[in-house]
């Protein structure tokens, strides 16, 4: 068995609230290989956009590792998590999460200007600025350059966000709910852009959600329940 | 990169941080305007004082003196050599004057300086600070002297024919001792003295000595050969403070000064001789010239007089030998740098029990002390303002971090570093701080070249001078940009502005991306 791309294993969470501890996570295992489109489902509160997190590198387990190709990466120096999060790891978020002072432009070139300080990023930003034009055409928003993300419809601003998410040439995309906040239609285009993405590019997905038919169209679905795994649905 | 693209477009959008600046930018505004017009009152200042004063100033502990200046300043030149560029004796006393004005009579405490012109010139300013100069009335290539203008002569002539001449005041005459040196050297040098109108006193007329009314026996008795309208023997150039009032003109509605004696005027001065104990002595003389230095306490307390006249009338004259006695020596030194240096050889020199020995800075010590300490307690208090709006800054910062929470998790997720998030705020309360500081600048160096205008602004919507140039005799507001205190000043504002962004940025770089992505 090939060692999977990403895998968290026995991962165990909790926050507190006050003086209680609440346990969300109690010992989830979740894998995915390379060019894999994942979708891990449950009801809210199952502990599912908390998985994304830990996968992500945006939090640490209490218990269990976090690994990228077979390597811990969860107890790396923040330094470190912080690079591998810009280089590695693609987020799409259920509410966008534009900066609004920035152009969709400027937003999609975020991970870039993040990664390179002013000095190696001026010489080469015409370069940057194509590349950030031709994901922009992508993902079909060339005539919404100069806007800002108040002027953008949800879809056009999460379609915004998947073309960041894209600019960093990232191995994994890790979606939480990305068709939320969208209606059905354009839900929809949504996810046949993830999947052009996924077959076109094999990029691994890992993709949060709590709506079945979303979750269906995946290669492997995790069905999460009150922080604990339910089941592993295989899709032909 | 992403740091400075959102701090800058922050500066943009959020207007509520440039309210926060506009303190930081008044803050730095006004402390340049009170920098410079204290540094221009400052220099101005000292400037008249110096003018006074000369660079070095030898005083004899005893107000009767010491005699023999070529003595003692043939020692100066041999200690000082060639950085030495002029040197006078004079006699510094205490006496009263008396003017009669409205048909009463005015007396005021005064600081009596003899002076020799030529020499005062030579230690510092003289003719500048004499109203004739001023006015144009005399040459201003010529040497001040102790002759009256055409204009006073004149005036004075009129005023003998016209006889309003009325003074009263009752003799007093000392109790001399006949067989003092002092009433003897009087009476060998004082012959000439000019007569007053019966029941006045003529200044020193020795006692014994027949007292001749000029006016009234003018026709009677032309063989004295005493021209009436000729100055006394003595003679003062008068400050301006002594003889002046202000009044508002009832139809410009403007302040006026009056002057109460003119030159050619006769006015009366008593001080004391050097004998033991010191005796009154009274004299007349004829006022030459009005002093105006610009430094009220000056020109409300000095009375220049001729040197000669006073030191017979004090007896400070050696019978027989003729040596006169001096009070200071004025020093002018080509390079006021070598002062000190100057002063520790003369302190070495000079018996300290004889003399004292002051650059001009010494003997003001007291007064310029006062102005620095009002110039740094001012500038701790206007830095204080900056101080404020500091905090103004650190409140408002913390209400952005808030605000900009989920942005900030945002920028996390996508690969910010803890450093990055907070350099983003750094970054922006640097750039508050240098537009504010830049703003301000421009503002306070704005006001200073302008000062003058909206002083006369002010005065015009206020309906009264803001700026009263009778009472610091500037005409205009003086100002003095240092290019250095700018510099200061701006790096302060700017050095606050960055400090009071450290504790928000400090919080916004603590964020934990997922608490921050779920804030709302």
């Amino acid at each position: 068995m090939p060692t999977p791309q990403i895998s968290a294993v026995s991962i165990q969470k909790s926050y507190r609230k006050g003086e209680l501890r609440v346990p969300v996570l109690k010992g989830v295992n979740a894998a995915a290989n390379k060019g894999e489109f994942l979708s891990i489902i449950g009801q809210s509160g199952s502990g599912k956009s908390t998985l994304l997190h830990l996968m992500g590198l945006l939090d640490s387990p209490d218990v269990g590792e976090v690994r990228l190709d077979g390597q811990r990466v969860d107890n790396l120096p923040s330094k470190t998590r912080d690079e591998l999060r810009n280089r590695v790891f693609g987020f799409i978020f259920q509410f966008y999460h534009l900066l609004p002072e920035l152009t969709l432009q400027e937003n999609v070139l975020t991970p870039l200007m993040i990664r390179h300080p002013l000095w190696t990023y001026w010489p080469r930003r015409k370069h940057y600025r194509e590349m950030a034009l031709d994901i922009i055409d992508q993902v079909g928003l060339s005539h919404r350059l100069k806007h800002r993300p108040s002027e953008l419809s949800g879809g056009e601003m999460q379609r915004a966000a998947i073309a960041r998410a894209l600019i960093a040439q990232p191995e994994i995309l890790l979606a939480d709910e990305p068709t939320g906040n969208l209606d059905s239609e354009t839900g929809g285009e949504i996810m046949d852009l993830l999947h052009r993405l996924n077959e076109e590019q094999q990029l691994t997905i890992i993709m949060v959600t709590h709506d079945e038919s979303v979750a269906a169209s995946a290669h492997r679905t995790i069905r999460l329940a009150q922080g604990q795994m339910e089941q592993v649905e295989k899709v032909a | 990169m992403y740091k400075y693209l959102l701090a800058t477009r922050y500066l943009r959008t959020r207007f509520i941080a440039l309210a926060s600046i506009i303190s930081v930018m008044l803050g730095v505004a006004t402390m340049i305007v009170v920098n410079s017009v204290m540094a221009g009152f400052s220099v101005e200042m000292k400037d008249r004082l110096h003018g006074v004063l000369a660079d070095v100033i030898i005083s004899t502990a005893s107000m009767n003196g010491v005699a023999d200046a070529d003595r003692w300043m043939d020692m100066i030149e041999n200690i000082g050599g060639d950085q030495i560029e002029g040197m006078t004796t004079s006699v510094e006393v205490y006496g009263m004057m008396t003017f009669k004005y409205a048909n009463e009579p005015i007396t005021r405490p005064v600081t009596l300086v003899g002076i020799e012109p030529r020499g005062k010139a030579s230690v510092g300013p003289l003719k500048e600070y004499l109203g004739s100069y001023q006015d144009g009335l005399r040459d201003s290539n010529s040497v001040p002297n102790w002759e009256l203008t055409d204009e006073a002569q004149e005036y004075r002539e009129n005023w003998v024919v016209r006889g309003s001449w009325e003074e009263t005041v009752e003799p007093s005459w000392p109790e001399f001792d006949e067989t003092s040196e002092s009433s003897t050297s009087i009476e060998e040098t004082d012959s000439q003295t000019p007569n007053f109108a019966e029941g006045t006193s003529p200044a020193v007329t020795p006692p014994g000595e027949e007292i001749v009314n000029p006016f009234l026996n003018q026709e009677s008795e032309p063989e004295t050969e005493t021209d009436p309208a000729a100055p006394l023997k003595g003679r003062v150039y008068i400050g301006h403070g002594l003889i002046s009032y202000q009044m508002t003109d009832p139809k410009t509605g403007t302040m006026v000064d009056r002057l109460m004696v003119r030159p050619g005027d006769d006015i009366q001065l008593s001080t004391v001789n050097t004998a033991l104990p010191p005796g009154p002595v009274s004299l007349g003389v004829t006022v030459i010239d009005i002093l105006k230095t610009g430094m009220s306490e000056y020109d409300s307390n000095l009375v220049y007089c001729n040197l000669d006249y006073l030191q017979d009338v004090r007896g400070m004259v050696h019978p027989g030998t003729n040596v006169r006695d001096f009070t200071t020596i004025q020093i002018k030194l080509k390079d006021y740098s070598q002062a000190g240096e100057l002063v520790k050889k003369l302190k070495a020199a000079f018996p300290p029990d004889m003399f004292i020995v002051q650059t001009w800075e010494d003997k003001q010590g007291p007064l310029l002390a006062a102005v620095e300490m009002e110039s740094a307690i001012l500038n701790v208090l206007l830095f204080l303002i900056i101080a404020v709006a500091g905090f103004g800054i650190l409140a408002i910062f913390f209400m952005i971090v808030v605000e900009k929470t989920r942005d900030i998790g945002i920028m996390k997720a996508l690969g910010a570093s803890a450093s990055g998030i907070m350099s983003i705020f750094l970054s922006y309360g640097l750039a508050l701080g240098i537009v504010g500081s830049g703003v301000g600048v421009a503002i306070g160096l704005l006001f200073v070249g302008y000062i003058n205008e909206i002083e006369t602004g002010l005065s015009w919507v206020t309906g009264r001078p803001v700026f009263n140039e009778d009472i610091y005799y500037f005409s205009e507001i003086p100002t003095m940009v240092s290019p250095w205190m700018v510099f200061w000043v701006a790096l302060g504002a700017i050095t606050i502005a960055v400090l009071a962004s450290i504790l928000p940025a400090r919080r916004a770089a603590r964020l934990h991306p997922v608490q921050s992505l779920r804030y709302e």
